[in-house]
């Protein structure tokens, strides 16, 4: 494979399950600073293609490349310490921690064993994640247990975990599911304010919301793509309109 | 700052209230008991603290790391088994065996037609040695299991499982070579360390005291560790491993080093064991006192350290009581022990203390109690915001038909079944293991 200008080239991308192929010679190139949206229906391997790029899953074929270095070889840490974030579907953030600890934890400095034991908690630290609860509006939060969160709450500390680590390439997985209408919006300007200076994958049902977002849009239809392009674009193109239809 | 202030500011003491309770701890190990209960029984005591090593390593990897293991008595006995071959080889001079057919060797060789001393035991000749085995063989041992289990992967009642085994295949292992263990009887008859007769009264209360200033040493270099961000990574990976691997953290290697830390405990318990009690059996590195030690630290409070040093006194005291009057209950009265903790106190003696402790007041600068968090969005409002939504093409208005469907069915599961105290339910995933 090549290497190119992109942040993240994923090429000929495929993963099969006993057979049946969740993930189809798959190929999709995302630009610095891109804020790209995946749709599609359920079962189109949306979540699948950012368990590949993250390495929770392993790929049949394929390459992604991400700052032209081989992704499908590494590990899970190897990726993330290389900078892909990844956010999960349901908030998995730890609720034994209060906010504060949750965010000192995904600080990534004392990632081994021994660095763990002499961490220490200095004024960088500190700073970082006063700033990080800043933008994810839990700074009067911070001291609190995390499990006590709302649903959308704890939906942006795990984007604040995220954030903790500077990731080059951030991937949510429905960033907003279970939110407000004002929590959608703010999390609207969250996004498109933390995706100034690295990429953004999100995959999202909410239309209203990826038109608020979105630079391009790739729309997933069983492991292939089935359209890619602007909002405009894509919701005008017939295959589209026929696959949500035809549901 | 007097020292006092200094004691209560460190985080690693844990404030007021960790201060006090290790000052009673050291006051009722120190002084209360020495100067209350007569050397039979003060040695008696001693034995149990030798399993609070064991306890106070359980803290940290089951109560903290979420990781159960059915098997500490293989790291108990290996550090009871290296300083009792070190004691042996010494009770086994040429002069004390003379009337054996082979002079020099342990007596159970002897029994079993062995006429040289196998290579294995010769290093155990040395003292230094034999504190560097203690510490570094059950160490290693562990470092091995959990190599090869947690790279893999293997966790929950599987781990447990599995050192349950192990636990099982050493007894078995040590009952059966015989010529080289001493077999079911183990090694007994043990007299003096370097010349000193560790069986004279005075040398039990030297011993007694050593054992608890090493247990000290054990606690607070496990509030060292748990105040550290390792010991918030801990809880962490309890909680939600995959977030923890998937910020960047090789999980494996934690589990790892707490693992061979917890084991290293034991066995440091082991050699004291051995040095108080006068012998080493397979009786103590099998399923059963494997699975006791883990009764000692749950009905202490598995993740508080000091108070699995109380479970183990109180346990072992109520079994000492016990087994003199109903000596075919015990085991009975234990299994229901344990169960009843985990049902209806899954934190413990610990657990118990805090809530009364709070309630009373007793410690004012204890943390302030969390703040409630702002009326969550209700149910109903995040619905009628997907119902909202006006679908302006055709695009929009069909995934927004399937988005409200898929939420709908979505969003009223997870919310009923959402776990309230969530920090319970983790607490017992532990314990039904």
């Amino acid at each position: 494979m090549s290497n190119t200008d992109f942040v993240l080239a994923v090429e000929d991308l495929t993963v099969s399950f006993d057979g049946f192929k969740a993930v189809d010679s798959l190929t999709m190139y995302i630009d610095k600073n891109e804020l790209r949206v995946l749709v599609g229906p359920n079962g189109a391997g949306k979540t699948t293609v950012l368990d590949l790029i993250c390495g929770k899953t392993k790929s049949t074929a394929g390459s992604i490349k991400f700052n032209n270095t081989e992704l499908t070889k590494l590990s899970e840490h190897e990726i993330v310490r290389s900078g892909v974030g990844r956010k999960f579907q349901n908030p998995s953030i730890y609720e034994n921690l209060s906010v504060y600890q949750n965010l000192e934890v995904s600080y990534p400095k004392g990632r081994g064993v021994f660095g763990s034991l002499t961490f220490k908690r200095t004024k960088e630290v500190e700073d970082r994640v006063r700033k990080v609860a800043e933008d994810i509006m839990l700074t009067e939060f911070l001291d609190m247990e995390s499990a006590l969160l709302s649903h959308g709450q704890k939906q942006w500390l795990e984007i604040g975990m995220l954030l903790m680590q500077e990731p080059e390439l951030l991937m949510l997985d429905e960033p907003v599911a279970g939110m407000s209408a004002k929590e959608r919006d703010q999390t609207a300007e969250l996004l498109n304010r933390i995706c100034q200076n690295r990429s953004v994958i999100v995959i999202e049902h909410d239309m209203e919301f990826v038109k608020k977002i979105a630079h391009k849009v790739t729309v997933l239809h069983q492991g292939k793509i089935l359209a890619e392009g602007p909002m405009e674009k894509v919701q005008a193109d017939e295959k589209v309109i026929e696959v949500y239809l035809g549901h | 700052m007097t020292l006092w202030e200094k004691m209560k500011a460190s985080p690693v003491l844990g404030g007021k209230e960790g201060v006090i309770g290790l000052a009673v701890l050291a006051a009722i190990i120190f002084v209360v008991l020495p100067l209350g209960v007569d050397i039979f029984r003060l040695n008696l005591i001693g034995k149990y603290l030798t399993y609070a090593f064991v306890a106070v390593g359980l803290v940290m990897l089951w109560g903290h790391g979420g990781i159960l293991s059915l098997g500490q008595g293989i790291f108990f006995g290996l550090g009871g088994y290296a300083m009792a071959m070190f004691l042996k080889l010494e009770a086994s001079d040429p002069l004390s065996t003379k009337i054996q057919s082979t002079p020099g060797i342990p007596d159970f060789m002897d029994w079993n037609q062995l006429t040289a001393l196998p290579w294995f035991w010769e290093p155990f000749k040395s003292l230094p040695f034999t504190i560097f085995a203690v510490l570094t063989i059950p160490a290693l041992f562990a470092y091995i299991i959990g190599y090869a289990m947690f790279k893999r992967r293997v966790g929950g009642v599987y781990f447990s499982i599995i050192t349950q085994a192990i636990a099982l295949i050493l007894s078995i292992l040590i009952v059966g070579q015989q010529g080289y263990t001493g077999g079911v009887n183990g090694m007994t008859d043990l007299r003096t360390m370097l010349g000193w007769d560790i069986r004279t009264d005075s040398a039990k209360y030297i011993l007694y005291f050593v054992n608890g200033l090493l247990l000290f040493g054990a606690i607070f270099l496990s509030k060292y560790i748990m105040s550290s961000k390792f010991g918030m990574l801990l809880l962490a990976m309890r909680d939600k491993e995959e977030r923890v691997r998937f910020s960047g953290y090789d999980v494996s290697n934690f589990k790892i080093f707490i693992f061979c830390l917890a084991a290293m405990m034991s066995a440091v318990g082991g050699a004291m064991f051995t040095l108080q009690v006068g012998f080493m059996s397979p009786s103590f590195v099998g399923i059963v006192p494997s699975i006791e030690m883990v009764i000692f630290c749950a009905v202490g409070g598995r993740a508080s350290l000091i108070g699995a040093v109380y479970g183990t006194l109180l346990v072992n005291y109520g079994k000492t009581v016990f087994s003199e009057t109903y000596p075919e209950m015990w085991l009975f009265l234990m299994g229901g022990l344990f169960i009843s903790v985990v049902m209806f106190f899954p934190s413990g003696l610990a657990g118990i203390w805090d809530k009364y402790a709070t309630k009373y007041g007793w410690f004012k600068d204890k943390a302030e109690p969390v703040k409630k968090p702002e009326v969550s969005i209700a149910e109903g409002e995040a619905q009628a915001v997907l119902t909202e939504t006006t679908p302006e093409t055709t695009l929009a208005a069909k995934t927004n038909d399937a988005v409200i469907k898929k939420a709908t069915r979505k969003k009223a599961a997870p919310k009923q079944t959402e776990p309230a105290p969530a920090i319970d339910s983790n607490k017992m995933r532990g314990a039904e293991a």
